[in-house]
């Protein structure tokens, strides 16, 4: 396969920094709402604080890449004594969990890095959080041709999975009729 | 469509189990904004004079405020209104932490608890899904500990819980309800829960809260970002370092502490300790601070660090905020900062405020060693002044022995004992103890807010006017050079001639007038930030805050969508002020209550005194007696509360 450059965009997390304060998945929630800020739900956020006050966890977890069934392996953490449930610092919209979706349909969530056209000078989440834990880089790299999928081939794959394939191809038959 | 509001309310009857979902008006967001401002009114509606704090009838309110779940900062607060069990007034403590968003995110803007449950239960609340959950296994769990447990039994982690400790249980009329790293302390919420059964309020949402313009809205508070930031970076100088930043007092994070341990009072807010703050002192306090903070940590959506995961020794974990650091061990006498972590993490555990309870134990404390409580009150107590002090907590809590009578506070406590008790009565106001301050000359200032203020606790009435004047020229003009807040400029005057000594010092100026205008000022934003549900640490307690009169109205409007300018909030505001005072007059509250301890200054002004409370009330639109008139009332469309007041004979014709 061709090798192609490819941006590779970072948010390093200095989780010793962060207070906890959630602004990161209000702004997230914000920025993403449709039209631009015109509602706020953090559910709906691409990063989420994994809290356990006591126990000093304040972690701030991105959405990664959406995952059709349960991972076979689990992972289970002990941190300052205390055992987390499997999956919990996980990046992954599951169907195990409801991390990481939308909280009416259930679609899944991946962070997107605030892309847009034209470009933010620095995600939001970032610009938000004032304690310095988000810093944003980018850097570019060789990277093997492969296909990316786009939002709506998540979605629809996510949906599939959930409705089976026929279902859904005679939903879009039945829309696309209306229309 | 609703803006930043949800637009329904919970209304729970805890007798039958009813619980119901309601849709608000939507008027009375624009007569009364919402949370203090919305709670009060339905005080005011549903609970008449003759209902005790006990009663049935004493409706206790959760409620978020408008700007609470959107992404203006600091806007966290959770106000909690009852009958106090202490001053018989309607109090509103509240608390910062993350429980006001999340019910938002459920669905409501407030949560009502009416009547009494017959067992033990839990509120828990689950966006669409609200059930009365049983309690009976959590009865005598610590507040802390029953937030981790409800949290658990839910399988929800992400949940919110405000809980009571066993002082709530026991009615203790200092109790509080606690929520992870804060709590609504003053004057007794916890008790009117624990009467009402209700261990825990415990909820999770989902749900999208709208924005009515969002873009504009976003602005502002990345203009409001860029001033945080600034303030950050450049504290105020010449004030002290508790004064000098944004925020709640940052106690977590300032370890030099010779301010507060040498000019507040030790004991029973009995003596003063100059030159505390030894070097020894000076190296040990901050040192067993340090040791204890495992972290700083904020209110949601709120960039300062006033709160700290405390993990000190063997202690149970907990969280802590604000002058509870020093409290008890300034209470106790006792010149150990591990006192201080240990006591403060078992008073929250058991629910207490902070500010209150200390000064309870160390007046107990105080009447024992004056003779006029006796061994057999102290049977079993430890002798050392530690152990006495926690023994002496214990029974506060639990209400055993001298206990029982020392959890009604100190003003009721007093009574009961007699035999001179009512002489070590010296710190309270309204029946409600006060921070442990005693000054040398009176201000003029301080003595209206003290004297004034619903709230009756001063920590919550100050804020944007300089606590003392600035000793030199250049100092005072370096303060107002960059003063946007003010909500006029030639009010920068006042300051420009406020002096430390001769004429233009307290208590002689500022005039009765002036004071009236900056302390009607000051209390007019808390007022704001009490129906936004904003920290007043952003906002009305500190100097040169992000938010203010000018910044306000843009704000709320592009959340709400209401049409808002300077004038017309504050007219919704005085409007809930003034009902909120209508509220405690229609309980008996007057001229007579409205007074500092005696003690709180050394030298007093009698005259003067009643000049600036009469000024003062002519400058509210009171009658001489501390109640609105009928002319206030009505330009503030209360005309039904002038009625009311009159057929009570509170409010009589042509007395003013
Ligand atoms: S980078 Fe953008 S999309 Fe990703 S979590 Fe941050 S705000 Fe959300
Ligand atoms: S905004 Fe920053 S400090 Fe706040 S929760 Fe997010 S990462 Fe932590
Ligand atoms: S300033 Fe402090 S108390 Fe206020 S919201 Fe922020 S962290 Fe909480």
């Amino acid at each position: 396969m061709a090798k192609i450059k490819k941006k590779v965009k970072t948010i390093k997390v200095d989780a010793d920094k962060c207070n906890g304060c959630r602004g990161c998945e209000l702004v997230c929630s914000a920025y993403h709402s449709s039209p631009k800020y015109s509602t706020i739900n953090p559910a709906r956020s691409r990063i989420q604080i994994i809290r356990h006050p006591l126990k000093d966890i304040w972690l701030p977890v991105f959405a990664g890449e959406y995952a059709p069934a349960e991972c076979m392996g689990r992972d289970v953490y002990t941190i300052d004594g205390k055992e987390y449930d499997e999956c919990t610092f996980c990046r992954a919209a599951c169907p195990s969990r409801d991390i990481f979706k939308e909280p009416d349909s259930g679609l899944p969530l991946k962070c997107d890095m605030c892309e847009s056209d034209p470009p933010l000078e620095k995600p939001k989440c970032v610009e938000w959080c004032l304690n310095d834990v988000l810093t944003y880089e980018e850097r570019e790299e060789e990277v093997e041709e492969g296909v990316e999928m786009e939002e709506v081939e998540v979605g629809l794959k996510s949906m599939i999975n959930k409705y089976g394939m026929q279902n859904i191809l005679d939903t879009v038959n039945r829309i696309s009729q209306k229309q | 469509m609703r803006y930043a509001e949800t637009g329904y309310n919970l209304e729970i009857d805890l007798a039958t189990g009813n619980i119901e979902r309601v849709e608000t008006d939507p008027k009375v967001m624009e007569t009364h904004l919402g949370g203090l401002g919305t709670s009060v009114k339905l005080h005011w509606d549903r609970v008449g004079p003759e209902v005790k704090p006990f009663d049935d009838e004493n409706m206790l309110i959760f409620s978020s405020g408008v700007l609470n779940a959107t992404p203006a900062f600091s806007a966290n607060r959770t106000v909690v209104t009852f009958v106090s069990p202490e001053s018989d007034l309607l109090a509103y403590p509240m608390m910062g932490g993350f429980w006001s968003a999340e019910l938002k995110y459920a669905g409501y803007d407030k949560v009502i608890l009416r009547n009494k449950s017959p067992k033990w239960v839990y509120v828990w609340i689950n966006n669409d899904k609200v059930e009365l959950r049983d309690a009976s296994h959590l009865v005598g769990k610590g507040a802390l500990e029953t937030q981790d447990l409800i949290r658990r039994e839910l399988n929800q982690p992400n949940a919110q819980v405000a809980a009571i400790g066993i002082a709530g249980e026991n009615r203790c009329f200092t109790a509080s309800i606690e929520q992870g790293r804060s709590s609504a302390s003053r004057l007794g919420g916890g008790a009117v829960l624990g009467d009402k059964k209700v261990k825990a309020v415990a909820v999770r949402g989902t749900k999208d809260i709208n924005l009515a313009r969002g873009e504009e809205f976003m602005k502002h508070m990345m203009d409001m970002m860029k001033y945080i930031n600034f303030r950050n970076e450049n504290p105020i100088p010449d004030v002290m370092t508790i004064l000098s930043g944004i925020g709640s007092p940052q106690e977590m994070v300032h370890t030099d502490e010779q301010w507060h341990t040498e000019n507040f009072m030790w004991g029973n807010a009995r003596t003063r300790r100059r030159g505390f703050w030894s070097k020894e002192i000076s190296e040990e306090w901050p040192k067993v601070q340090k040791e204890g903070i495992k972290r700083l940590i904020s209110c949601m959506n709120c960039p300062q660090h006033c709160g700290a995961l405390i993990s000190y020794k063997d202690t149970p974990r907990y969280m802590a905020k604000c002058f509870g650091k020093l409290t008890y061990a300034m209470a106790a006498y006792v010149d150990n900062m591990e006192f201080a972590w240990k006591t403060l993490q078992r008073a929250t555990e058991y629910g207490l405020d902070s500010f209150s309870t200390p000064q309870i134990i160390a007046f107990g404390i105080e009447l024992y060693e004056a003779g006029i409580l006796t061994d057999k009150d102290f049977e079993g107590a430890p002798n050392d002044k530690e152990g006495r002090f926690i023994w002496l907590l214990d029974r506060v809590a639990r209400r055993e022995g001298i206990g029982d009578v020392l959890a009604d506070g100190v003003y009721r406590a007093a009574r009961k004992i007699g035999n001179g008790a009512e002489q070590f009565d010296h710190n309270t106001i309204k029946k409600h103890e006060q921070l442990p301050l005693k000054l040398g000359t009176l201000d003029p200032l301080y003595y209206l807010m003290y004297s004034t203020n619903e709230k009756i606790s001063i920590t919550q009435i100050e804020g944007n006017w300089p606590q003392s004047a600035f000793a030199t020229m250049e100092q005072r003009e370096n303060f107002v050079k960059d003063w946007p807040q003010l909500p006029d400029e030639s009010w920068k005057q006042w300051l420009l001639e406020w002096d430390q000594r001769g004429e233009k010092a307290i208590p002689f100026y500022p005039t009765p007038e002036i004071c009236s205008e900056i302390v009607d000022w000051m209390e007019m934003l808390h007022n704001i930030d009490d129906a936004c549900c904003v920290c007043a640490g952003m906002s009305s307690f500190c100097l040169k805050p992000p938010y203010h009169i000018h910044n306000y109205p843009k704000i709320i409007s592009s959340a709400t969508g209401l049409d808002l300018d300077e004038g017309s909030l504050k007219k919704i505001v005085n409007r809930s002020r003034n009902l909120h005072r209508a509220f405690n007059n229609r309980r008996g509250m007057a001229r007579v209550d409205e007074k500092p301890p005696a003690d709180h200054w050394k030298r007093r002004w009698p005259e003067l005194e009643e000049n600036l409370l009469s000024t003062y009330y002519k400058f509210k639109g009171w009658d001489q007696n501390g109640i609105p008139t009928k002319e206030r009332l009505h330009e503030l469309d209360l005309d039904y509360v002038a009625e009311d007041l009159e057929k009570r004979g509170i409010l009589k014709d042509g007395q003013d």
